[in-house]
């Protein structure tokens, strides 16, 4: 992927939302990763009838159709549901912009090339105050590790791991196969007492 | 001389295969556990690349999160097709499954133990966020998302990232009454719902050692909910004597070195931790079973908010007391709290007493083998003449509500779960997290009741 990612940015600030509340239980009875757009903060964007709940930020005029989501601290926290992120791509958000992220949904947003975007909490609130006045681009330069809107710039606190797969786009799988006389010797020297059969 | 080293730091170093550019490694995995719905994808991005499974005895699936436990009819079509799914994929695969009436089913982290599955030493990896169940063992178990299942599938590896280590010591003897919920909702109050987000968290202290292996899965399991990547108690005796499998790692001694380096370091004091009740909607929203619901703290705006909107969502209003909080169902059940100890301390309360009018209960045993010694024992009767509906079969059931135990909009659910996310147990449904003892007690009481008064006052 490109190493900028640029879009309307909407506010969705509450602390810990978890991926119980990003995909919803009745979304993951399913064996494809498809048609998960729907599922994403359901209970939010839609009343039980299924109409849009016309004051969910992403249905505000302003918002709609936002790319980016500006969120609040320990973002993704609980279950591992990589359909909680699945579905945030599917609905069509590229990036999400917080101060923290839990640790499987940010592995989990990595594997699928959704950018999360770790800011200080000052700055975090600095983007939120910018987007609350007017509907706003912010851009997100994983080259130089920025995020920046009018003239503003803050630093993303980014892994050289997490960077360079997003940008690489890297195929993790055959990659790590490439290694596989590698596990084969890691194997072969593991204690026999420790090598897990489980019986059938 | 060699440097101390934490007993994560030394779990780690004996799995690392090579290191990997930019500071990750490639980290091998002792085994892999799957469930029928965070699995299917993994399995057909194999297929879709054509790979085969690495190593397919060192993994095992279980069905646990979408059966009824009512019977074994699956609740709908959807829930019958992953739990087919998962037996042709292993079918296909060569690997063991543990499915609906096979005797070993039942939750997978139930499951691991009871089989002998799990040893110090091991790293054990499966696509469920309470992985961290494992370090009760002296063993690093973490969740993964499906990506990485399909990952573990193809390479029994993980490309992996090292966690900073925090310890949390929790010192002294517990009060009478207080358990090992208790002292991870505690933890989880202090170090806050993100506290270790990026941290492998090892308990230490006595109130930690005292603990017989079920607290500590318990303590292990609940770690995630402060956002720890993995939970870990050092190999005694206890731990010791609970492996039941054929496995050794003798690599190392399963516990940190003495003056091993710590980035972070929470001490807290067990004698002060009472029986605990979740009020909100994070883990992190508790209060001491005999005090009020909270005021929103008036020095952080932000905080307010969320406070605010837990309160609003629970229905509850600030300066309530507790235990004169209603409730419409009880459930005992999860793989926090639904192993053969879990349901002896709420059958204790149970005995000779009935549940409320108007509350459903129901009791949903981690494992058919914990089911069995249950009733071998007699709980079944307890929690039946008191009026619980007793599962005849396992599974997560209303921990989080994917079969078809669902709590209504409104509804309030005393429950030995783990999470008391909004919708976690269905739309609009409320849940209070507690021991399975409190739960029981809350059952019997109508609404949310304090364990001690029980204990104490055998006629109450």
């Amino acid at each position: 992927m490109p190493t900028h990612v640029t879009g309307r940015a909407a506010p969705f600030p509450l602390s810990n939302i978890d991926t119980d509340v990003i995909m919803p239980k009745r979304f993951l009875r399913t064996i494809t990763r498809e048609g998960l757009a729907d599922g994403v903060l359901a209970d939010l964007r839609f009343d039980t009838e299924g109409n849009e709940n016309p004051d969910f930020v992403l249905h505000r005029p302003a918002f709609r159709g936002a790319e980016i989501l500006v969120v609040g601290d320990n973002f993704g926290c609980g279950s591992s549901r990589e359909h909680a992120v699945w579905g945030l791509k599917q609905l069509g958000i590229k990036a999400i912009i917080g101060t923290s992220f839990a640790g499987i949904f940010y592995d989990n947003a990595r594997k699928n090339l959704l950018v999360l975007a770790s800011i200080s909490p000052s700055a975090r609130d600095a983007v939120l105050q910018a987007i609350a006045e007017q509907p706003l681009d912010v851009a997100i330069d994983l080259d130089q590790k920025q995020v920046r809107w009018d003239d503003q710039s803050v630093p993303i606190t980014i892994d050289q791991a997490t960077q360079r797969a997003l940008v690489e786009e890297r195929e993790d799988v055959s990659d790590t196969l490439s290694l596989n006389a590698q596990i084969r010797e890691f194997e072969a020297k593991r204690p026999n007492k420790l090598v897990v059969r489980v019986p059938k | 001389m060699t440097m101390p080293r934490t007993l994560y730091d030394k779990l780690v170093d004996s799995h690392k295969v090579c290191d990997l550019p930019d500071g990750e490694m490639l980290l091998y995995v002792d085994l892999h556990v799957m469930n029928e719905y965070t699995s299917p994808q993994a399995f057909s991005g194999l297929d879709e690349k054509g790979l085969p499974v690495w190593k397919p005895e060192s993994h095992l699936a279980v069905v646990d999160h979408v059966n009824a436990t009512r019977g074994r009819a699956a609740p709908d079509a959807a829930s019958q097709l992953l739990i087919d799914n998962l037996g042709k994929n292993c079918a296909q695969h060569g690997i063991a499954l543990y499915g609906l009436g096979d005797p070993r089913q039942g939750i997978e982290h139930v499951v691991v133990p009871e089989q002998g599955l799990v040893a110090p030493g091991m790293v054990i990896v499966c696509g469920d966020s309470h992985t961290t169940t494992y370090g009760a063992f002296g063993a690093l178990g973490f969740g993964i998302g499906t990506s990485e299942v399909e990952h573990v599938l193809a390479t029994q590896t993980l490309r992996y990232r090292r966690m900073k280590n925090m310890r949390v010591t929790v010192s002294g003897d517990l009060a009478p009454g207080v358990v090992a919920k208790d002292i991870i909702m505690k933890v989880v109050q202090v170090v806050g719902a993100g506290g270790a987000n990026g941290f492998a968290v090892e308990f230490a202290g006595e109130a930690i050692r005292s603990q017989s292996i079920t607290g500590r899965m318990t303590i292990c399991n609940m770690a995630v909910e402060l956002g720890a990547r993995a939970a870990l108690i050092a190999q005694d005796d206890v731990s010791h004597a609970a492996v039941k499998g054929p496995y050794v790692n003798p690599a190392e001694d399963w516990h940190s070195d003495p003056g091993a380096p710590f980035d972070r370091n929470v001490e807290i004091n067990g004698a002060e931790i009472a029986p605990l009740v979740s009020w909100g909607t994070s883990p992190d929203q508790s209060v001491p079973v005999d005090a009020l619901v909270p005021e929103p703290d008036a020095t952080l705006p932000k905080a307010q908010e969320s406070h605010g909107r837990a309160l609003d969502y629970m229905g509850l209003i600030a300066g309530t007391p507790m235990t004169d909080i209603a409730i419409d169902r009880a459930f005992i059940g999860s793989c926090t709290n639904s192993r053969i100890e879990d349901l002896r301390q709420a059958a204790a309360i149970l005995k000779d007493r009935k549940v409320a009018d108007g509350v459903t209960a129901i009791v949903v045993p981690g494992s058919t083998m914990t089911r069995l010694a249950a009733e071998a024992e007699g709980l079944d009767v307890v929690f039946r003449d008191a009026g619980f509906d007793w599962r005849p079969e396992a599974g997560c059931s209303m921990c989080l509500a994917m079969n078809d135990d669902v709590a209504m909009d409104g509804e309030r659910v005393a429950s030995s779960t783990n999470r008391n996310f909004e919708g976690r147990q269905g739309r609009g449904a409320r849940t209070h997290l507690m021991s399975p003892a409190m739960v029981a007690a809350a059952a019997v009481k109508g609404r949310i009741a304090d364990v001690r008064a029980f204990v104490e006052h055998k006629d109450l």
